[in-house]
């Protein structure tokens, strides 16, 4: 395998990990459990389905992006392909 | 000094400074007008994307929009944040790294097909005229509101100063305008989001007192006590698929917009990108999470004040009289028994709050100094103009550098190239503004649409030009042609032509998710039934997936 489609091997595999926690906050959390989890309440806060879709869900967002920029400036140290 | 004073000195004081800022990054080469040089730090291009991305509708109308839809709310809330982890994982490096001009460029490029690049090009076009009249109508609107002065001159003052800058300094000017011009909304949006938390809970952070108070809930219990629907509960206002799919189509699209798109090609590098995504978001995430706050703090403050109360008692409430005023706010006691009744009617209520109101009145309402109320206005006047210019430049190199020298004239020189873009910005502008003063009934209807578009056309192609190395021209111009007709026929025929929601009720906000997969499926078969694309594309491809080699900035 050529340092190419290693280093584009270990992209794919990074990208799709961070787009399941995409997905499982906003779309599984957010939505469709969204009633079952506004029966709990954390802190005595709002109700955590309706805290995941108006709030959590954003956190989540920016720590993944941050999170993928750190991890991808490894990758290229890695194979050399700084730029 | 009055509201109105001060508003006139920070609003005078804010234009100076953009137009300052403008004249400071004037440009000579075409590198510097639609990339900005490749010279801006990541951080910076966050801000400046930021303030491209959050338009006189984030400022102003978002935090109503959710107070009204409640739980449901949230569509725009993840929609519009969601993307960002989209573009900086799938487009943002890629296409920083392949390192041209314009998206219509890299789609035209990487399908190696002209028919491709106009396809992109009137879809780019489109996206963004949609988008850009109700900036300009945003500017007339707060104008009008605060300074007296009338809508079509609010717009051809925003028009003024937004070409100005566009024309001289093209990415560069615009770029650094936004800077500034984010700093100014974020500071107007989060002192007013303090000030209203610290005046209900105590808490003066907008974030914790939303999430560590018990407001939202009872919200939710004022509202059911008054007849109205419970506030936290889900699936209220629309049901659970569509919310699932205008969050997805809000997301995608988000993605797929040009002019967030072209943002990233400002960053020195293809590595910077994803930080810059990464710092964008963070900027936006400042608002988009105050925002509900501020829809809950501002929704139960004025349901508590008004509703039940005595005819007298309301009405000698100083912003209760002034926001009578402007009919944004309409109370009528109509059946006569000296009490407001707030009820889920229209015909029955006595109370009706213009969405509006919830950001515009707020420091009024927590009795803040009228130099904050001037603060708001240049808030919401820079958010309209840093997203109106960001458009207007999109437009423009649709226009100048994809259709003129790309296609129609190729020889051309760099001084042509550059006079024809600054001619075409004037003109798009000039354009824009009638629309702006009066703005077709259908335009806000029109923004769904482009979000519609933008994640049925541009997201698949391009997508699939960077993780797909055998997708072609055949399947990439298929895919994005059934994504567009099926997208726009479905919106057009639900909302204008009385079509009923023929796919499980699907709203025409949220079809834009279906059109996109079956993109991606026509593209997928048509690519596979016809030939590979050439080697040297596929040289390209191979090419864009590494950060190394990521050019300075190029003329070609």
């Amino acid at each position: 395998m050529s340092a190419l489609e290693a280093y584009w091997k270990e992209n794919l595999s990074l990208i799709r990990n961070l787009l399941l926690v995409w997905a499982l906050v906003s779309y599984v959390l957010g939505i469709l459990l969204a009633e079952p989890l506004n029966a709990v309440r954390v802190f005595g806060g709002p109700p955590l389905g309706f805290w995941i879709a108006q709030q959590g869900s954003i956190y989540v967002f920016v720590i993944l992006i941050f999170y993928y920029a750190s991890r991808m400036a490894a990758l290229d140290r890695k194979y050399g392909f700084e730029d | 000094m009055s509201a109105e004073t001060w508003t006139w000195i920070i609003v005078l004081l804010t234009f100076a400074l953009y137009i300052g800022i403008g004249y400071w990054a004037r440009v000579r080469e075409t590198a510097g007008f639609y990339v900005a040089g490749r010279g801006v730090p990541p951080v910076a291009n966050g801000a400046a994307t930021a303030a491209d991305w959050m338009s006189a509708a984030s400022f102003i109308s978002m935090a109503g929009l959710i107070s009204f839809l409640g739980f449901d709310g949230a569509v725009y809330l993840m929609g519009w944040t969601g993307g960002y982890v989209l573009l900086a994982l799938l487009l943002a490096p890629y296409l920083r790294k392949y390192g041209k001009f314009t998206v219509p460029e890299f789609v035209g490029d990487r399908y190696y097909s002209n028919v491709a690049r106009v396809v992109a090009v009137i879809a780019a076009i489109f996206v963004s005229f949609t988008y850009a009249v109700p900036q300009l109508r945003g500017v007339g609107i707060v104008l009008s509101r605060y300074l007296g002065v009338d809508v079509a001159t609010g717009v051809w003052a925003a028009v003024l100063v937004t070409a100005f800058i566009a024309v001289i300094g093209g990415m560069k000017g615009i770029t650094w305008t936004q800077v500034a011009q984010y700093t100014v909304l974020i500071i107007a949006y989060l002192i007013t989001g303090i000030a209203l938390a610290n005046f209900l809970t105590g808490n003066p952070i907008p974030q914790l007192a939303f999430s560590f108070s018990d407001f939202a809930v009872r919200l939710s219990q004022l509202q059911v006590e008054l007849g109205l629907q419970e506030y936290v509960k889900p699936f209220q206002n629309l049901s659970q698929l569509n919310v699932f799919l205008i969050t997805l189509t809000l997301m995608v699209g988000t993605a797929g917009l040009p002019h967030v798109i072209i943002r990233f090609y400002t960053v020195p590098k293809a590595s910077d990108a994803r930080w810059s995504a990464g710092w964008a978001l963070l900027f936006i995430a400042l608002l988009y999470t105050t925002a509900p706050a501020v829809a809950v703090f501002s929704k139960y403050n004025l349901l508590n004040t008004l509703a039940n109360k005595p005819v007298q008692e309301v009405q000698a409430i100083d912003w209760v009289q002034k926001w009578s005023k402007t009919g944004l706010l309409k109370l009528d006691d109509k059946n006569g028994d000296g009490v407001y009744q707030i009820t889920a009617s229209k015909d029955t209520t006595e109370i009706t709050i213009d969405r509006d109101i919830i950001v515009l009145s707020t420091p009024e309402v927590a009795k803040l100094s009228p130099i904050v109320v001037g603060l708001v206005a240049a808030g919401g006047l820079a958010a309209a103009l840093s997203t109106a210019a960001g458009l207007l430049i999109v437009m423009a190199s649709a226009i100048s550098h994809d259709l003129y020298t790309r296609i129609i004239n190729p020889q051309a020189s760099e001084a042509t190239k550059l006079a024809i873009a600054r001619v075409v910005i004037l003109l798009v502008t000039v354009l824009a503004a009638p629309f702006g003063i009066n703005p077709p009934a259908f335009i806000a209807q029109l923004v769904a649409f482009a979000f519609g578009l933008a994640a049925s056309t541009f997201f698949p192609a391009i997508l699939l030009g960077i993780f797909d190395r055998r997708m072609n021209a055949q399947g990439a111009v298929a895919g994005m042609l059934v994504g567009l007709v099926f997208t726009a026929t479905y919106i057009v025929g639900t909302s204008y032509l009385g079509w009923p929601r023929f796919l499980f009720g699907i709203s025409p906000e949220g079809v834009g998710t279906v059109g996109m997969l079956l993109n991606f499926l026509v593209a997928y078969l048509v690519s596979r039934a016809t030939p590979p694309p050439p080697a040297e594309i596929q040289k390209l491809v191979d090419d864009i997936r590494v950060p190394k080699g990521a050019g300075k900035a190029v003329e070609h």
